[in-house]
């Protein structure tokens, strides 16, 4: 119940924050932030209070909902569920932190959108009834598209649009697929279900589960995003207000990897199996073409955008190596991608709000008047490329362990992401904060370095101790 | 648990938070007292882990400080924990890394006194330290792998310090992305490593692999194969960060940087830190004696290559580089050689010799308003008595003339080449011809420099601060007498000396040819470099003409092998980057919006409100469609 609360208190939260920004300017930002913070401190009493430590999905709340088709109001947890709900209220705190003053029209709505699109995120982290999971995904595409079409920038009704297709389009072939799959489970045991648990224990032959499985997988592979189906992610990411680049980037990519790892590799063992040497290829592909496309941008948040999809491909290689440690990096890298790449696109926010440029080329010799931000910039951007002692490194390191034993070749392909990854880091740092000083820039302000601290800190917590994360089996 | 051992890089690093946190707001004095002193302790702890070692029973020291991450395979669970392992080898680097480091930061603390970053500089140099520290204690490949990429950042940073100005950004950056390509490859090794043994401790691989290879008395192929790759791999993460062929280009570059750096990281400590991979995984590498062989060669082959492009150098810092790497090519060649004492006996000797040689260069530099043009020297002889002479007793040792300590380290490796089975006489040659290279060279430094005509117009201005020079001091007698300290590591390469030794198979005339070399080089540079060195003829006074023919360009540019992966690599990136700048992929998926938009203006089109269009579409409709039933 107590989930089911959160996600309903968050909306009213953000219908109230619309309210009452109508009357007293600036409340809204205020509303929203304690709401989260709430919200976020009830979350972990519940889990900490909880008896069991989420070893095994467990399900937590079932009503049914539409009884003619047996669709069920069900949510559960598990290990995975609960980390990556963990991830989405740390960024959607980070997330209110930057659009502080950088939200200027209908601040209302904005933040009532931006609290439905978490509502919307966790409960894809936790639906188990395929219906309600297509229903959550569903609300968390709708607000995310109106705050990239109204907050975002120049381009942004094109960006908007793009992303908006992208995803709808793909999400109907998991519709189909989802579809198919409760007409499959009423042919075998005579009754319709679509329930996650129930559909585990079906058994279905292989020359089903691998065109049923393809339509999820498309539907992830676009979220995650993979090439060739990633190219509405530069475009998006580049478009959206910083809050949104953090929120796309940060965790909703996640429900990429989430559903792969959920919907694909646990429901479609044998399937997933037979397609994994293309969804690695497809991966690697992902990798060096991403840390390619990032050297060749001149926008700032247009080649973090391109390093997302290089990291995500790692996420997505380790996953279809089916081995432990794979497993384990692929997650860790999830969460480090969560944390790094929205530590970038705050840190472009920063710099957008300075001197109202992303342009590479109107920036350099930040250094100077900024250093603390320069600081912050260099070890975000050692995160992206894989530097030993912050998060990615471990992520990296035990997805290339793990990938190496199944797929040598691949791995070895993959690792030469390494190098892509830090010519384009270091072009990053380098043409904005070295070189002749363009202009003098404020340096960071309190609000800021909480954001980027916070960030950096957890990024070395897990780089240095990342028993903190591999102490969960994640269900593996 | 020991906690001395345990708390060596914590110096240098609470030096470093407290720089970084306070630096703008501490003084001169304040902030070169911290970082310059926690340098001090930093020794001073080594010197007693020393002692500490010397006298215990195994001559092995360890200390878990914490737990990083388990590696849970088949074939068990491997830890990879924070643990420093101290045993001869790490002590010598440990030595090296805050003995001679001290100095450095104490020579850094007044040479970079007036720069406006102060603070930040020395918080890198205290970072630097952090790093290489860790990167010789490290027990296990992961965590020499993390100071592995700190040491390469921090080096990134210092010789991008003065980033104002764009080449220091561009030299940053190459050493950067080449060390990168090394650190890959190192990486794929690592990878490799774990699947072959399932482990990534060093003293556990080093075990099994002679285990392994016992028991199948290097039958078996496929493990053989493995080590193969492995040490070939692992190579290539050395020759990367230790500037050797074929990704040696960014060393000259580095020189950007500031000449404190130069000294500590790309002469002392850093570059070397592929020596030290070589002879930590030792075990390994002797299980592949043909990557030995490709080490020695590799090592032979820079030394002459660098030696030759320091012929031509006009930069002071530039011909110490082309030499540090020309030096380090000898310590490669000792290793591929199986002389791994003698090797890191060089490298120790090296780090005194180099560091005073650059810290003295350092010093001319300063004195001379930043003129670092050998060519606008001449005549310091007499204008900088004491820089001089620091820097003949520096030339001396890198000489290796009879008695200083780069003698000692040089002889050592000499003697074992001729006779190893992965060297050889070619090699042996190799080396004495880079021998006689080192000579000739550093005569012509010291007579364009020192000698013949002073063509500096302006009043030389040296520092004279008894601190600075006392550094400077210290260092110039550990290079006269650094090599009379006795190294024993017989118990760090016990493998090694299983080796068979071909004894008795020398011509006896080898060590006389050693000796003799320099002595013929100094001979030949007095009378081909006449002219560098002769004080006469007023007219030329202030000119001394720059060869610039097309071979002695071609050298001066590092023979031409930064233009060779500019037009291999470095173009046909950027050219890729840019012709793919909009994304292929998203062009073709952009096609289905063309093509919805043809739909759409077409329709358009039809959709133009005139009545006779649509009466003739409509007759047009129904004669196609009678037409076609009627078929």
């Amino acid at each position: 119940m107590t989930l089911t609360f959160i996600m309903l208190a968050l909306v009213l939260v953000g219908a109230v924050a619309w309210c009452a920004e109508k009357y007293w300017q600036g409340s809204a930002k205020w509303l929203a932030l304690i709401g989260l913070a709430l919200l976020a401190t009830v979350f972990a009493v519940f889990i900490i209070s909880h008896t069991s430590d989420f070893t095994q999905l467990e399900v937590l709340t079932r009503v049914t909902w539409i009884k003619t088709f047996n669709i069920e109001y069900s949510i559960a947890l598990d290990q995975l569920s609960v980390v990556l709900i963990a991830l989405t209220w740390l960024l959607a705190i980070i997330c209110v932190l930057v659009s502080w003053h950088e939200i200027k029209i209908n601040v209302g709505f904005y933040y009532f959108n931006l609290l439905l699109t978490i509502a919307g995120i966790i409960g894809v982290f936790i639906a188990v009834d395929l219906f309600l999971f297509f229903f959550f995904w569903e609300v968390m595409l709708l607000p995310m598209t109106a705050i990239i079409a109204i907050w975002g920038h120049e381009n942004r009704q094109f960006a908007a649009l793009k992303f908006f297709i992208f995803t709808q389009v793909s999400s109907l072939l998991m519709l189909v697929a989802i579809i198919a799959f409760g007409y499959f489970h009423l042919l075998q045991t005579g009754q319709l279900s679509f329930f996650y648990l129930d559909w585990l224990k079906l058994e279905m032959p292989l020359s089903i589960s691998q065109y049923l499985m393809l339509g999820f997988f498309i539907a992830f592979a676009v979220k995650l995003p993979s090439v060739p189906l990633h190219s509405w992610l530069p475009d998006a990411h580049t478009q959206a207000p910083t809050a949104g680049s953090v929120l796309l980037a940060g965790v909703l990519l996640k429900t990429g990897a989430y559903g792969l790892i959920r919907f694909v590799i646990f429901l479609f063992p044998q399937a997933s199996v037979q397609f994994a040497p293309i969804a690695a290829t497809l991966a690697v592909v992902s990798i060096v073409y991403g840390a390619k496309m990032a050297f060749a941008q001149q926008d700032f948040k247009r080649l973090v955008a391109y390093s997302s999809i290089s990291h995500m491909g790692f996420v997505m290689l380790a996953l279809f190596a089916f081995n432990a440690i794979a497993y384990q990096g692929a997650i860790i890298t999830m969460i480090a991608h969560g944390l790094s790449s929205a530590a970038l696109f705050s840190l472009a926010g920063m710099i957008y709000q300075r001197i109202h440029s992303r342009n590479l080329t109107d920036m350099g010799g930040f250094w100077q008047s900024a250093p603390r931000m320069g600081g912050f910039a260099l070890a975000f951007a050692g995160a992206a490329f894989g530097l030993p002692g912050l998060a990615n490194f471990i992520g990296e390191f035990f997805s290339l362990i793990g990938v190496f034993q199944v797929m040598p070749e691949l791995a070895v392909i993959a690792a030469f992401g390494l190098i892509g990854s830090a010519i384009y880091g270091i072009v990053l740092f380098q043409s904005s904060f070295q070189g002749a000083a363009k202009q003098e820039v404020i340096d960071l302000q309190p609000r800021e370095l909480i954001v980027c601290g916070s960030l950096l800190l957890l990024l070395l917590a897990i780089g240095l101790y990342p028993t903190l994360l591999l102490k969960f089996s994640f269900g593996a | 648990m020991n906690v001395l051992l345990a708390s060596l890089p914590f110096y240098p690093l609470v030096s470093f938070l407290l720089l970084i946190f306070f630096g703008k707001k501490l003084s001169w004095q304040l902030a070169a007292t911290i970082s310059v002193s926690s340098m001090a302790i930093a020794a001073l702890v080594s010197a007693m882990l020393l002692v500490d070692l010397s006298v215990s029973q195994h001559q092995v020291m360890t200390v878990n400080l914490w737990h990083w991450f388990d590696l849970s395979s088949e074939s068990g669970n491997a830890e990879v924990n924070v643990r420093f392992y101290l045993d001869g080898l790490s002590a010598v680097m440990i030595s090296v890394v805050t003995g001679v480091g001290f100095l450095i930061h104490l020579f850094a603390a007044i040479y970079m006194k007036s720069d406006a970053n102060f603070s930040r500089f020395m918080a890198y140099m205290n970072l630097f330290i952090v790093a290489m520290l860790i990167l010789v204690l490290a027990d296990n490949l992961v965590l020499l792998y993390l100071g592995w990429e700190g040491v390469g950042l921090c080096s990134f940073l210092l010789i991008g310090f003065w980033y104002q100005e764009k080449a220091n950004v561009l030299a940053a950056r190459k050493a950067f992305i080449v060390t990168r390509i090394g650190d890959t490859s190192m990486v794929i090794g690592l990878l490799l490593l774990f699947n072959t043994f399932g482990l990534l401790n060093i003293e556990a691989v080093t075990t099994l692999a002679k285990q392994a290879n016992e028991l199948t008395g290097g039958q078996n192929t496929a493990l053989g194969d493995d080590i193969y790759w492995i040490a070939l791999l692992l190579l290539g993460g050395a020759v990367g960060k230790s500037a050797q062929l074929p990704l040696q280009t960014w060393l000259p570059d580095a020189m950007a940087g500031p000449t404190p750096v130069s000294a500590l990281i790309h002469a002392a400590t850093m570059v070397t830190a592929g020596v030290y991979l070589i002879a930590r995984m030792h075990g390994i590498f002797l299980l592949a004696p043909e990557v030995m062989n490709y080490v020695a060669w590799l090592g032979a082959l820079t030394l002459l290559l660098a030696g030759i492009a320091a012929l031509a150098q006009t930069d002071i810092k530039r011909v110490l580089a082309y030499s540090t790497m020309s030096q380090i090519g000898y310590m490669m060649l000792a290793l591929g050689a199986g002389a791994w004492t003698a090797g890191v006996f060089h490298l120790m000797t090296h780090a005194f010799f180099k560091a005073l040689l650059f810290l003295t260069a350092g010093a001319v530099i300063y004195a001379l308003h930043h003129q670092q043009n050998l060519f606008k020297m001449g005549g310091l002889l007499k204008k900088l008595p004491f820089e001089s002479g620091l820097f003949i007793i520096g030339l001396i040792c890198l000489m290796a003339l009879p008695g200083t300590s780069g003698f000692f380290s040089k002889e050592a490796i000499i003697a074992q080449l001729w006779s190893s089975e992965t060297a050889g006489p070619m090699l042996w040659w190799c080396a004495i011809l880079g021998a006689l290279l080192t000579s000739i060279y550093s005569c012509r430094l010291f007579f364009l420099g020192f000698l013949g005509n002073c063509r500096f117009n302006e009043k030389a201005q040296p520092d004279k601060s008894t601190l600075l020079r006392s550094a400077l001091a210290v260092l110039a007698l550990l290079s006269l007498f650094g090599g009379l300290i006795p190294l024993d590591l017989s118990l760090v390469f016990t493998m090694a000396t299983q080796l068979p030794l071909v004894q008795g198979m020398e011509p006896n005339w080898l060590h006389t040819v050693a000796i003799v070399t320099p002595f013929i080089g100094i001979l030949f540079s007095w009378f081909y470099f006449k002219s560098y060195r002769i004080t006469s003829d007023v007219a030329t006074k202030h000119v001394l003409p720059i060869n610039e023919g097309r071979l002695v360009r071609f050298c001066r540019q590092g023979l031409g092998f930064d233009s060779f992966y500019n037009s291999l690599l470095v173009k046909p990136y950027q050219w890729l980057a840019q012709i793919n700048k909009n994304d292929i992929f998203d062009q073709f998926i952009m096609l289905n919006v063309w093509y919805v938009n043809l739909w759409h203006d077409a329709l358009i089109l039809v959709q133009n409100g005139s009545l006779r269009w649509y009466l003739a579409a409509f007759g047009l409709a129904i004669m196609l469609l009678l037409g076609v039933s009627s078929l």
